[in-house]
């Protein structure tokens, strides 16, 4: 409370300045925020959900199978971040857990070979809801897997000489039949009712075929068995069905004085293409006193057009003549999430999924606080 | 109770029956890659290249491993 105990309220330009992060030569400054109770002498800071409401919105601007963008706005970094870690680490994925190796005489060991094929992404039409939970067994217990939860593959294949090449051929590829050992000749093997429910005999493969998984000469043979079961990234990178999940604060960027002429051109290529643009000065414009531009009618001047597709690469701090006329900044609450998908999930279905697990942490979290003694 | 130490009677043979029995176990010569099937009290040896260093062939038996 303000010492006459009226309540204090900050102007929106007040506000709007408190927002930005400065990014400086080299520092940066004003990086946490300010908007909670008691900072601000007089004001009111108070959580309520009707502000939150009109603060916090949503905009996607690429949203396709495999890539989406958008901006989360109006929400503290620590919600933002949730998102971010629960779309990489606690979202399920399928992937291959278990390697049964009946024979491998390539040159790359049993056990490197495993992981690798741990991390190759597999396809699953309709989705991992289709599937159950695989747990883990007990010491000294069997594995129960059924067609519910697991996915069965193999991986069969032998180098032999090719008879048709020509002699002295050089190239394995073409010498050899199966020199490389790709993803896509991991096959399949649908058992129980899993043709009706995944729909097809080679509905789940690679999802990227051409991934190697080893090199091979004649003579040389595997045969190997897999189990793919559900897991989420916490556990092993494997099953995180995003690459990546980030975010970047919206960048700011402001021209405090007038940049005319050559020094617009030099200060347009110190950002990426998009980001400024060149445009002529009006005669209004020359002709207004202390505008800064008087005289300098039809010539260019820099104007920002797109600070979004900025790198906040600061290279135009670096240079003397754009001193003191600019100032870069990003905006606190302004999250441009970036999800890329590997896959098994559609890529902005995995923001949605995100916002409902955090709500179901959140519920659960409620009911044991509400469980406690009073 | 305990019991002194007693000489065995029967010495465990030092040297190898020349006759060739039993079952012939595949090997692969180390120079050339070949098989080469072995009897006991054969002489170590690529039937194919003279070679003198044989390898056991990998088992048959699955070896399971996990995908981490």
């Amino acid at each position: 409370m303000a010492p006459n105990g009226a309540k204090v309220v900050a102007s929106q330009a007040e506000l709007d300045r408190r927002k930005v992060v400065g990014v400086n030569l080299e520092t940066v400054t004003d990086v946490t925020s300010t908007d909670f109770p008691g900072h601000w002498p007089g004001e009111d800071h108070s959580w309520s959900i009707e502000k939150f409401r009109e603060a916090c919105s949503v905009q996607f601007y690429k949203r396709s199978n495999l890539e989406t963008e958008f901006s989360l706005i109006g929400v503290d970094a620590s919600i933002a971040n949730a998102y971010r870690r629960i779309m990489i680490g606690e979202i399920p994925s399928l992937a291959i857990e278990r390697v049964y190796i009946y024979n491998n005489t390539s040159i790359i060991q049993d056990e490197v070979l495993s992981a690798r094929l741990g991390l190759i992404p597999l396809t699953l039409p309709g989705g991992v809801r289709k599937l159950k939970w695989c747990a883990k067994p007990e010491e000294g217990e069997e594995v129960e897997s059924n067609d519910s939860n697991t996915i069965r593959l193999s991986l069969k294949i032998a180098c032999t000489h090719n008879r048709d090449a020509a002699p002295g051929e050089r190239d394995p590829l073409k010498a050899y039949h199966h020199a490389h050992v790709y993803a896509r000749d991991i096959k399949w093997i649908p058992f129980g009712n899993q043709v009706e429910v995944f729909g097809g005999e080679d509905a789940i493969t690679a999802l990227n075929p051409d991934i190697l998984i080893a090199k091979m000469r004649p003579g040389q043979v595997m045969d190997i068995e897999m189990d793919a079961i559900l897991g989420v990234g916490s556990d092993h990178t494997k099953y995180s069905p995003v690459a990546p999940a980030s975010y970047r604060l919206l960048p700011t960027i402001d021209i405090l004085k007038p940049i005319i002429g050559a020094d617009a051109e030099k200060f347009s290529r110190c950002f990426p293409p998009g980001v400024i643009e060149l445009q002529p000065i009006s005669k209004k414009e020359a002709a207004k006193a202390g505008s800064g531009y008087e005289g300098h009618e039809g010539e260019k001047r820099a104007v920002v057009v797109n600070a979004m597709k900025d790198t906040v690469s600061r290279e135009c701090l670096r240079h003397d003549e754009f001193k003191d006329k600019v100032r870069l900044g990003r905006i606190r609450d302004h999250f441009i999430f970036s999800v890329e998908s590997v896959g098994q999930w559609n890529s902005d279905e995995l923001f949605l999924e995100s916002v409902a697990l955090l709500r179901n942490k959140a519920e659960a979290l409620q009911a044991q606080v509400r469980a406690l003694p009073q | 109770m305990s019991q002194a130490y007693q000489v065995p009677t029967v010495a465990p043979s030092t040297t190898r029956d020349v006759a060739g029995d039993g079952p012939a176990i595949n090997y692969l010569c180390g120079d050339c890659n070949s098989k080469v099937p072995l009897k006991r009290g054969d002489p170590i040896r690529c039937k194919e290249c003279g070679h003198r260093v044989l390898y056991k062939e990998r088992t048959k038996r699955m070896v399971q491993f996990e995908a981490r």
